[in-house]
């Protein structure tokens, strides 16, 4: 995997904004960034109300994502580039939902939008419309999309990396210091999880680390490069950043995002947890 | 502890229990003025990332913390500029961070 077929750089996407057959997205949590301003010709998908079924705890099925991205006027053929905020959460998110989907002309905006406002690039606030499509999506891949009894399961034998912050990991937190704490029942980890917070795989401006960089980050944490590997977070998006770190950028082969993350395995009944740093013993 | 390192009483945050919460609360300014867009990075003793936000239109910014010392690293077209702040207890902590 060579990193010129999963990301662009800043400088590539403002000389290729009007090129054809590409399209750029912004996805956000915060979906009044992109009013406030977008990448000229981005359209924008919102993680929470377009990308979640609003019923069931889930995805979009297959159908209801052909709709958005015929509803957005994206085809089959374009080649799609996200970005967005809190350092390409949700664009990383989107990433591995697209290419859940089997969508796999998808790259990532190099640090996304800070990276982007960071160069003093140009954002407007026009309306973009884009002729609908008939987009046509496949089946989902599940060889990288992780259910709980696989990570049930995956305990003491595959690898498994949570991204949170130390804080979440030991079990004093159970969300970001700066977002609202919600939904799990318990605090803590999955037994035999190592701790590799996501942002280490981000500079400040919000580009990824080298790849050199990165192997010895996650060698350090104690990845074992021969066996498979599940990353988790608390809702699934900071696990996409990783994700796409290990399988994009390193080239890890076997590697799922477990999206239900600690929202769900936090609230199971009768699962094992573990407090604490994970290094006292 | 009293004196120059003493949290500003002067901020006043709804919902939120200033004497049990360690809150640290500031500006960006570029050039005299405050500014607004920048990127702010909570990184603890160690220098490790915590949290980042941006800063409001008027420069402000505000991070929910434990005690203890931190830097706070502001990223901005700009320029950049930190500040250490030793938050020694709950309260406002005020800090300002000049980008540069």
């Amino acid at each position: 995997m060579s990193r010129e077929n999963v990301l662009v750089s800043a400088a590539w996407s403002e000389e290729n904004l009007e090129a054809p057959g590409v399209v750029f997205v912004e996805v956000d949590e915060d979906t009044t960034a992109y009013e406030g301003g977008h990448i000229p010709g981005a359209v924008r998908i919102d993680w929470k109300t377009e990308l979640q079924d609003q019923v069931r705890r889930d995805f979009v099925d297959r159908a209801g994502f052909e709709a958005l991205l015929s509803a957005k006027g994206i085809s089959n053929d374009d080649t799609v580039i996200l970005y967005g905020g809190n350092n390409n959460w949700f664009a990383a998110y989107a990433y591995w939902y697209f290419k859940l989907y089997g969508h796999d002309a998808v790259k990532l905006l190099d640090g996304g939008r800070k990276k982007w406002e960071l160069d003093g690039r140009p954002l407007d606030k026009d309306v973009v419309e884009r002729a609908a499509t008939s987009y046509s999506a496949k089946d989902q891949d599940l060889s990288i999309r992780a259910f709980r009894d696989e990570v049930v399961a995956a305990i003491g034998t595959k690898n498994l990396v949570d991204v949170r912050s130390p804080d979440e990991f030991s079990g004093k937190l159970l969300a970001p210091a700066h977002l609202p704490q919600e939904q799990a029942q318990r605090g803590g980890h999955i037994p035999s999880a190592i701790n590799v917070p996501w942002s280490k795989a981000a500079n400040e401006d919000g580009t990824f680390r080298s790849d050199e960089e990165l192997k010895a980050i996650y060698g350090d944490a104690g990845l074992d490069g021969s066996k498979n590997t599940i990353a988790y977070c608390r809702i699934g998006e900071r696990s996409s950043h990783t994700w796409f770190a290990l399988h994009e950028l390193l080239g890890h082969e076997d590697v799922k995002n477990y999206d239900g993350s600690w929202t769900e395995y936090g609230s199971l009944v009768g699962v094992p947890v573990e407090l604490g740093s994970g290094k006292e013993g | 502890m009293s004196g120059c390192g003493a949290p500003d009483q002067s901020v006043v945050l709804e919902g939120v229990d200033t004497t049990t919460e360690t809150v640290l609360s500031g500006k960006v300014f570029a050039e005299g003025a405050p500014v607004g867009g920048a990127y702010v990075r909570l990184l603890d003793s160690t220098g490790e990332f915590t949290a980042e936000v941006v800063s409001s239109p008027e420069g402000d910014f505000r991070f929910y913390a434990a005690p203890g010392d931190w830097t706070i690293r502001a990223l901005h077209r700009s320029g950049n500029g930190q500040a250490l702040v030793s938050a020694q207890g709950p309260g406002v902590h005020a800090v300002e961070v000049a980008v540069a």
